[in-house]
């Protein structure tokens, strides 16, 4: 069970990556508009 | 298929003139080889024929019908004789281009007209249209396209004029620089959020491990880790996300009010604060879980709340594309030569003398100085019929010329304006509502008060008694009479009634307006022009000789005045060929078609030019009297015809009432409230529509002012809770004065701004479906709230007795939030009944 001392702060650090990684995705507007994105995705590019 | 080619069909589609041909699937005209005269439906290829029989089988048919309402409502390829040249002007450019200067530029503009995946398919495409624009982005939900383009490649008057030819007339877009600061609000309470989601789903892992642990007797190193690494965890979401509780607070306290946020915050320092100790002495219990899980379920709270309100304020900015961007100003030089120049309607100030021509709306307010023409303003009044204006009258900002070019000295523009001073009239009356809220503040915050003073006697009582405990069970009481069921629960309720609301077509913007339309009865005051009626002239009635129509049709193909449309609309397409047409303002119409001479208006401008006469010639003035009796009957609007100097037929138009109305009204009727109607048109024809509707005479005002409105809407809202329902912006400040305003389908987008409601159906059956899904809603909350009142009240003085632990009240404060929670999703509030089977007993009522 001692390895839960190395585990914890990884699963720590891990979860603090997602955070950091969707604190970066708000900050780029990623997540202002969550209407549109979809119905341009059905676009065709010709 | 390029953009434009794709707007043509939609346009060929909409034209279709032999359903017959049209193929079921797609609308397109069936090749004649392939028609099966033996079915009713018929396809143009077999990709069609498959589609359409996997689409029936699967019991889909209702696609048709929606795609058959889509089309009616498709914005039609139009072409645009506005240059927009004032978007290239300097004063334009610098309080609404961004980068001005250097190459690249970008804008935001309001596109009125987007609603579909169509819709944003096309914007889109602009970059390959016009050669220069960079990137075209469309923000569906909020109606803002964002533009970036080169500046030496490409005007921005070329960009929009081919956004308005493509039917997406554009408004600039204000007020940037607020949009900006709430863009970045929004951005940085999602990372709140994040954060505290992570940091509670974090400690409620290590919080299960260590009730697990304690279980199994576990101990050794592991748990003093554990609530160390909790506590870090804690403090990251307390300090990051719970900030913002704890400014609330604050700013309250420093106020002397106290707010929801201030029980929150003393039970989070004193949680986190009890915790950290005890984590720090290594005894005694730790409620590092039930700090993070509430931070971050308030914050979800919040988020739902406050996504709510922007809808409703971003409706709000719309308001400012009402009246025009551009106005000609006329100039002369020092030669006394005439200039006229597009300029933005922002630069335009008093005296200076403006030209308005046929079709174009009035950019401020003036006097006419020259010309004589006529003016819609059933923008500002709901008057369908134009109004005849000469040299000296005073126009307002907003309304349309119709008729022909006028000329007039400006006399107050931007805020001064006569539509500026009635929105300032609406955010006035959205204002006045504040004290009903103010109220509800003022008792949860005493409720808050109580529960404060509570747990502070659990503190010192429980000092006498047993000190070591008294900390405890004081948070106990903090933790257990959280107001979490109820502040969650309701906004849940409201916002899943909501939620269904809106899948039916009823926007409601607020949870007030459910609790007011829940309102055992009151009036309902309905606006009469495109709510009751469908807000086109028509005919309704013809008296006379039936087989001159063409000739009329013939004869006003060409006019663009709202009679001669609607009696075109009516009576269809002519082959016939006009000539020697010649229109006289506020009379009539003449002209030559097929060799005879037509006259067609108003009955004293037929009158003076034509005689009736029988067969021997005669004039019978009681038959002419008769006719105009007929077609005058209810309110309508009487026009005679006259072919070869005889008057020969007389027509009656009117706006054609909604065929749900009577039975509608009948069923509003039935859940208590009572029918008005208030309108700016001519009360006879108020009265007609009325009586038509099944409408209470004593509740009918016509001809009343946008200000009269509001003050009968006023006047009988003292009395009780008064309903207001329109579509024109002569009614945003009555919706916004009402207790409830509701904006129907196809309105003025001012009113569906300072609306409440906004309904995106055209029938009035949605007003019961309104009344009854908010009456449910509201049972919902209620039931939610006694649930959560009485959990807290048993709950609450079990603590103060001591029999229950922080983590007995941690474990049952999730517990009675579900069960509200549960009980608000599982109910039935909106749309519980399919509307087909309230179409029906409208029907049988």
């Amino acid at each position: 069970m001692i390895v839960i001392f190395l585990v914890l702060p990884l699963a720590f650090l891990v979860a603090g990556a997602a955070v950091v990684a969707f604190a970066m995705a708000a900050k780029r507007g990623q997540f202002d508009d969550l209407d549109t994105p979809p119905m341009r995705a059905l676009h065709d590019d010709e | 298929m390029t953009a434009l080619d794709l707007g043509s069909v939609q346009q060929d589609r909409s034209r279709a003139v032999q359903p017959s041909c049209a193929c079921t699937h797609c609308g397109l005209s069936v090749p004649s080889g392939l028609i099966d005269a033996a079915r009713s439906e018929q396809f143009c290829c077999h990709g069609c024929e498959t589609a359409y029989e996997v689409i029936h089988r699967c019991g889909l048919d209702r696609y048709y019908a929606m795609l058959e309402s889509a089309r009616e409502h498709a914005p039609r390829v139009r072409e645009t004789s506005r240059s927009y040249a004032e978007y290239d002007d300097a004063a334009f450019r610098s309080l609404h281009v961004r980068g001005a200067g250097s190459s690249v530029c970008s804008t935001e503009f309001f596109l009125s007209g987007v609603h579909c995946s169509a819709c944003v398919w096309l914007v889109e495409k602009i970059p390959k249209l016009v050669p220069g624009v960079i990137e075209v982005r469309l923000d569906l939900a909020r109606a803002i396209v964002r533009v970036v383009w080169q500046d030496d490649r490409v005007a921005l008057s070329k960009i929009a004029s081919v956004l308005a030819t493509l039917g997406y007339p554009p408004h600039p877009a204000r007020d940037a620089r607020t949009r900006n600061l709430r863009t970045q609000e929004d951005r940085a309470q999602l990372t709140r959020l994040a954060v505290a989601g992570a940091c509670a789903g974090n400690v409620m892992l290590l919080a299960l491990a260590m009730y697990a642990g304690l279980l199994d007797e576990i101990q050794g190193p592991y748990e003093p880790f554990f609530r160390w690494a909790s506590m870090v965890i804690t403090l990251i979401s307390l300090c990051w996300p719970g900030q913002v509780f704890f400014r609330s607070a604050y700013g309250a306290l420093w106020g002397r009010t106290l707010n929801l946020d201030v029980p929150i915050s003393l039970a989070l320092v004193a949680g986190g604060l009890w915790s950290t100790i005890a984590t720090i002495r290594g005894t005694g219990e730790v409620y590092f879980d039930t700090v993070s899980v509430l931070i971050f379920a308030l914050l979800v709270g919040r988020l739902i709340q406050s996504r709510q309100q922007r809808w409703a304020a971003d409706s709000v900015e719309l308001l400012f594309s009402l009246t025009p961007t551009s106005a000609r100003r006329v100039e002369r030089d020092e030669y006394g030569t005439e200039r006229i120049v597009e300029i933005a309607a922002e630069s335009l100030e008093v005296g200076q003398i403006v030209e308005v021509r046929a079709g174009d709306s009035i950019p401020a307010d003036g006097v006419v100085v020259q010309g004589a023409s006529q003016i819609d303003q059933s923008l500002l009044t709901g008057e369908s019929r134009p109004l005849a204006v000469a040299v000296g009258a005073s126009l307002s900002a907003g309304t349309v010329n119709v008729a022909s070019t006028v000329r007039l000295r400006v006399v107050a523009t931007g805020e001064g304006t006569r539509v500026a001073r009635l929105m300032s009239l609406v955010s006035e009356a959205s204002r006045r509502r504040a004290p009903i809220v103010r109220l509800a503040d003022r008792a949860s915050s005493w409720f808050l008060g109580g529960m404060i003073v509570l747990s502070l006697v659990t503190f010192v009582a429980w000092r006498f008694i047993d000190p070591s405990a008294a900390l405890e069970y004081a948070i106990a009481v903090l933790v257990v009479t959280c107001p979490c069921a109820l502040g969650l629960a309701t906004p849940l309720a409201m916002s899943v009634g909501l939620g269904r609301a809106a899948r039916m077509g009823l926007l409601v913007k607020g949870g007030d307006a459910v609790q007011r339309l829940a309102a055992r009865g009151g009036i309902i005051f309905l606006d009469k022009t495109g709510t009751i009626t469908f807000g086109q002239m028509r005919v309704v009635r013809w008296a006379g000789d039936e087989s001159v129509r063409p000739l009329v049709a013939a004869i006003e193909r060409d006019s663009s005045h709202p009679i001669a449309r609607g009696i075109l609309e009516s009576l269809g397409e002519s082959e016939l060929v006009a000539s020697e047409v010649s229109q006289t303002t506020g009379g009539g119409i003449e002209g030559l078609v097929a060799g005879r001479r037509v006259v067609v208006g108003s009955p004293s401008y037929v009158r003076e030019r034509c005689r009736l006469r029988d067969q021997s010639g005669r004039v019978d003035h009681a038959l002419l009297e008769g006719w105009e009796r007929e077609a005058a009957d209810g309110g309508l609007t009487p026009v005679a015809i006259a072919v070869d100097g005889v008057m020969v037929a007389m027509a009656g138009l009117g706006d054609e009432l909604r065929p749900d109305a009577a039975a509608a009204i009948a069923r509003i009727k039935a859940l208590g409230w009572r029918v008005g109607m208030l309108s700016g048109d001519h009360e006879d024809v108020v009265a007609g529509v009325a009586a038509a509707a099944g409408i209470d005479a004593e509740l009918t005002f016509g001809g009343l002012s946008p200000e009269a409105k509001v003050a009968k809407v006023r006047e009988h809202g003292a009395l009780g809770p008064v309903l207001m329902v329109g579509d024109g912006v002569n009614d945003a400040a009555a919706l916004a004065a009402a207790s409830v305003g509701v904006a129907m389908h196809g309105g003025a987008e001012a009113s569906l701004a300072a609306a409440d409601v906004y309904v995106s159906r055209p029938d009035l059956v949605a007003l019961v479906e309104l009344i009854e899904g908010s009456r449910r809603t509201m049972r919902v909350v209620k039931r939610g709230l006694a649930t959560s009142t009485t959990y807290n009240v048993v709950a609450g003085c079990l603590a103060v007795m001591g029999l229950i632990t922080p983590i007995g009240a941690a474990i049952l404060m999730p517990i009675s939030s579900l069960t509200v929670l549960m009980l608000s999703f599982r109910s039935r509030s909106f749309g519980s009944r399919s509307p087909r089977r309230v179409a029906n007993q409208v029907v049988a009522s």
